[in-house]
C-alpha cells in the first residue's frame, strides 16, 4: 500500500458571523497518498480554501477548526500547536494560493524570497539557496532563471509569478501541495499550461498533490483522485474514473452535464445548468444540502442529516439516498455516463 | 530610478522657486518698504535715499534676481535691528532648531510606530484604545498647553527638568516631547492602518505558509510594506514641526530659528523674518525630495519599472 502522506477525518470548520454561527465546512474527510494528485472540485463558496487552510492551520483567527484525525506523514497536526506547525509549514508541505498577482511580497526580489523559503527550514548558504532556486526555476519552465532571481514581483506577469510561487513552494521538498484554485486569476491560455505543470512536477518529485480547481478538463487528465464538494459537505468522492464516467451523485451528474469536457461531452450537445442557488450555511441544518436544486429529490431527503455511502465500486462513495443502481440509470439518461 | 529622482528634483526646485518668489514679495507686504525703513520722521529726500541705496528704485524683476543671487551666495540681507548680517544669526540658531526637530522627531517615531505596530496585531484590543486615546489626546491638545502642563509638573513640582535655555541635552526632553507628541497621532494612525491592510495580505499569508518566523512575517514582510507611506507623511509633519517650533521655543526659551522668528516678528525685523521663511521652506524642500528618494529605496515599484 502506497504510503499515507495525509488522512483528514471529519474536518469541520465554522466562522462566526453576525447572524449565528456559518458552518462552512462540515466533516470533510479525505487523504492523500505519496505521489497521488487529489482535486478537489465544487462551486464557489462550498469551502475548498477553508478546507485547505484547515489543514495549513492557516484560518482566519476568528474560526474554530474541529477534527477527529489530521496526520501528515503519520504526525497528528490537529494538535500540533504553532510552533510545530510553522516547522511544517513551508517544509513538508506548502501551499499555492489563487492571487499570483498579491501572493508574493513587492518589497523583496523573486530571489530573496525564494531563498528565505529554504533558509528558514534547511541549515545553507545564501549560496546554495540561490543554486536550488535557480534550479527550481528552471524545472518551472522559466527562462533566464538566474537573472530572474534579481527581478521583483512586479516586474513578472501574472502566469511567471504564479510559477515563481510554484518553485518557491518547492524550494524545501515538501511531501505536500496543497494549489487552491492556482490558476483561476489568470489568463485562460495558461491556465491549463500551470496545471500541467503542476502535476508533472508533483509526478518528478512524487509529492503528494491537493490541487483545487474549475478545470474539470484537467482535472479527468491529472487527477488521481476526485472530491466533488456541496456547501460545505464531500458529496461525492472517488477514483477520477469512478467520478467521471460513473457519477452518482445528483450533483455531480450536473456538475458534468454543464462543464464541456474535451474527449468525453460529445459537440454540439447542449450544456445543461443546475438550477436554484447553494443554501445558506449559518445555522444548523439537518437535510440533504443539495435536495432543493436536485430533480430527484423526495420527502425523506429534507427529514435529516445524509451520511457518506459505499458505491458500487471500492473506494467509491457519495452522499445520497438513492441507491447506486438508480444513480447509474439517472446518470445514462442525462448522458453523463 | 533616475528619472523619478530627476522628476522629484524638478518638482523640488520648482516648489524651491516659488518659495523664493513668494519670500521675496515678503518686504513689500507692509507697504513701501523704503518707507518703513525710514522712519516715521523722515523727509521725502531720505526715503529717495534709501530707496536708491537699497535697490528698492530697481524694476522689481531685477530685484528679484539680485536679492535672490545674493541668498544663493549665502548672503542674505542686513537685519536693520540687530545691526548685523541676518546669515550670521540664522546659521549661529540653525543648529539649535535641527536638534530639537530632529529629537522631537525621534521621539514620535520611537512612540508611533511601536504603538501602531501593536495596535495593528492586536485591533479592538486595550493595546488598540490605549493608542487610540493617545492619539485623540495628542490631537485635541493644543502644544502649547501640553508644553505648559510638562513645565508644572516636571519642572516646576518635580523640578526633574530644566525649564529654559538650551545648555544641555536635558533641556531638550520637554521640548521634544511637547513638539513631538504633536505629530504622534498622525504617524500612530497611519501606521496602524497600513499595518492592518498589509497583515491581511495575500504576500503576508505566503509568508505564514512557508512557515517564517512570527517576527520575521511582521518586521520583514508587513511593517517594511506599511512603513513606505509613513516616510513621506513624517516629512510633512517635520514641516509641521518646524512651525511648531516657534511656539515651543519661545516658551521653553531656547535660542533657536522659532524664537527667532517671534523676536523678529516683534521688531518687524523683516530681512530677517524674510530669511527665516526661506531657511525653514528650503529644508522643508530638502527633506521632501530625501523623503521622495527614501521612498523608492523601500519600494521597488518606484525604483525599477
Ligand atoms: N473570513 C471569513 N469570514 C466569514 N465567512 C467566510 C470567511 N472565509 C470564508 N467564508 C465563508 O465560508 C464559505 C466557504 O468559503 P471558501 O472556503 O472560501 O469557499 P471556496 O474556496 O470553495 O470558494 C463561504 O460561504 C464563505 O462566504
Ligand atoms: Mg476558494
Amino acid at each position: 500500500m502506497a504510503e499515507r502522506i495525509l488522512e483528514v477525518e471529519n474536518l469541520t470548520v465554522d466562522i462566526p458571523v453576525g447572524g449565528g454561527m456559518l458552518h462552512a465546512v462540515q466533516g470533510i474527510s479525505f487523504h492523500v497518498d505519496k505521489g497521488e494528485t487529489l482535486c478537489i472540485v465544487g462551486e464557489s463558496g462550498c469551502g475548498k480554501s477553508l478546507t485547505s487552510l484547515a489543514v495549513m492551520d492557516l484560518l482566519p483567527k476568528k474560526a474554530i477548526r474541529g477534527a477527529n484525525k489530521l496526520e501528515l506523514g503519520g504526525e497528528d497536526i490537529l494538535n500540533a500547536g504553532e510552533r510545530r506547525m510553522s516547522d511544517i509549514r513551508g517544509n513538508t508541505m506548502g501551499m499555492i494560493f489563487q492571487e499570483p498577482m498579491t501572493s508574493l511580497n513587492p518589497a523583496y526580489t523573486i530571489g530573496n524570497q525564494m531563498e528565505e523559503a529554504l533558509k528558514r527550514h534547511r541549515n545553507v548558504s545564501t549560496r546554495e539557496a540561490r543554486d536550488r532556486a535557480i534550479y527550481l526555476l528552471e524545472k518551472v519552465g522559466i527562462t533566464a532563471a538566474a537573472s530572474r532571481l534579481s527581478q521583483y514581483p512586479h516586474q513578472l506577469s501574472g502566469g511567471l509569478r504564479q510559477r515563481v510561487m510554484i518553485a518557491m513552494t518547492l524550494m524545501c521538498g515538501p511531501n505536500l501541495i496543497i494549489a487552491d484554485e492556482p490558476t483561476t486569476a489568470l489568463d485562460v491560455t495558461i491556465q491549463a499550461q500551470i496545471l500541467l505543470l503542476l502535476a508533472e512536477l508533483q509526478r518528478e518529485f512524487e509529492m503528494g498533490l491537493i490541487l483545487i480547481t474549475h478545470d474539470l478538463g484537467v482535472v479527468a487528465r491529472i487527477a488521481d483522485r476526485v472530491a466533488v464538494m456541496y456547501a460545505g459537505q464531500v458529496v461525492e468522492q472517488g477514483t477520477a474514473d469512478q467520478v467521471f464516467n460513473r457519477p452518482t451523485h445528483p450533483y455531480t451528474q450536473g456538475l458534468l452535464d454543464c462543464i464541456p469536457i474535451p474527449g468525453k461531452t460529445e459537440r454540439n450537445k447542449p450544456l445543461g445548468s443546475i438550477p436554484g442557488i447553494v443554501p445558506s450555511l449559518v445555522g444548523a441544518f439537518h437535510a440533504c444540502h443539495f435536495a432543493e436544486r436536485c430533480q430527484y429529490a423526495f420527502a425523506e431527503c429534507v427529514k435529516g442529516d445524509i451520511d457518506m455511502r459505499p458505491a458500487v465500486e471500492d473506494g467509491h462513495e457519495y452522499r445520497c439516498l438513492l441507491d447506486p443502481e438508480t444513480c447509474r440509470a439517472n446518470a445514462q439518461k442525462r448522458g453523463v455516463a | 530610478m533616475l528619472i523619478y529622482a530627476l522628476k522629484r528634483l524638478s518638482i523640488a526646485l520648482l516648489v524651491a522657486v516659488t518659495v523664493s518668489l513668494l519670500t521675496f514679495s515678503m518686504i513689500y507686504l507692509s507697504g513701501d518698504p523704503a518707507m518703513a525703513l525710514a522712519g516715521e520722521s523722515a523727509t521725502q529726500q531720505d526715503i529717495e535715499n534709501i530707496r536708491r541705496v537699497y535697490g528698492y528704485d530697481q524694476p522689481i524683476i531685477v530685484q528679484y534676481f539680485n536679492w535672490l543671487a545674493n541668498a544663493l551666495q549665502g548672503d542674505l540681507g542686513h537685519s536693520h535691528y540687530l545691526k548685523t548680517e541676518v546669515s550670521n544669526v540664522i546659521f549661529a540658531r540653525l543648529p539649535v532648531t535641527m536638534t530639537l526637530g530632529a529629537c522631537a522627531l525621534g521621539f514620535a517615531l520611537c512612540l508611533s510606530i511601536p504603538l501602531g505596530v501593536l495596535a495593528a496585531m492586536r485591533p479592538n484590543t486595550l493595546i488598540d484604545r490605549f493608542a487610540l486615546t493617545l492619539a485623540v489626546i495628542g490631537q485635541a491638545l493644543p502644544s502649547f498647553w501640553f508644553a505648559l502642563i510638562m513645565i508644572f509638573l516636571f519642572g516646576v513640582s518635580l523640578r526633574w527638568l530644566p525649564i529654559t535655555g538650551s545648555a544641555s541635552w536635558m533641556n531638550f526632553i520637554m521640548p521634544s516631547i511637547a513638539l513631538g507628541y504633536y505629530v504622534t497621532p498622525a504617524v500612530m494612525r497611519l501606521t496602524r492602518a497600513g499595518m492592518i491592510e498589509v497583515l491581511s495580505s495575500d504576500y503576508i499569508r505566503t509568508a505564514r505558509a512557508k512557515g517564517l518566523r512570527p517576527s520575521v512575517v511582521l518586521f520583514k514582510h508587513a511593517l517594511r510594506n506599511a512603513i513606505i507611506p509613513v516616510v513621506s507623511l513624517a516629512a510633512v509633519q517635520f514641516g509641521f514641526m518646524l512651525g511648531g517650533s516657534i511656539v515651543i521655543e519661545t516658551i521653553f526659551a531656547i535660542n533657536g530659528l522659532g524664537q527667532l522668528a517671534w523676536e523678529s516678528i516683534l521688531r518687524a525685523d523683516l530681512p530677517m523674518m524674510q530669511a527665516i521663511v526661506l531657511v525653514l521652506s528650503c529644508f522643508y524642500i530638502v527633506l521632501t525630495f530625501l523623503a521622495d528618494l527614501l521612498n523608492a529605496f523601500l519600494d521597488p515599484r518606484i525604483r525599477v519599472s
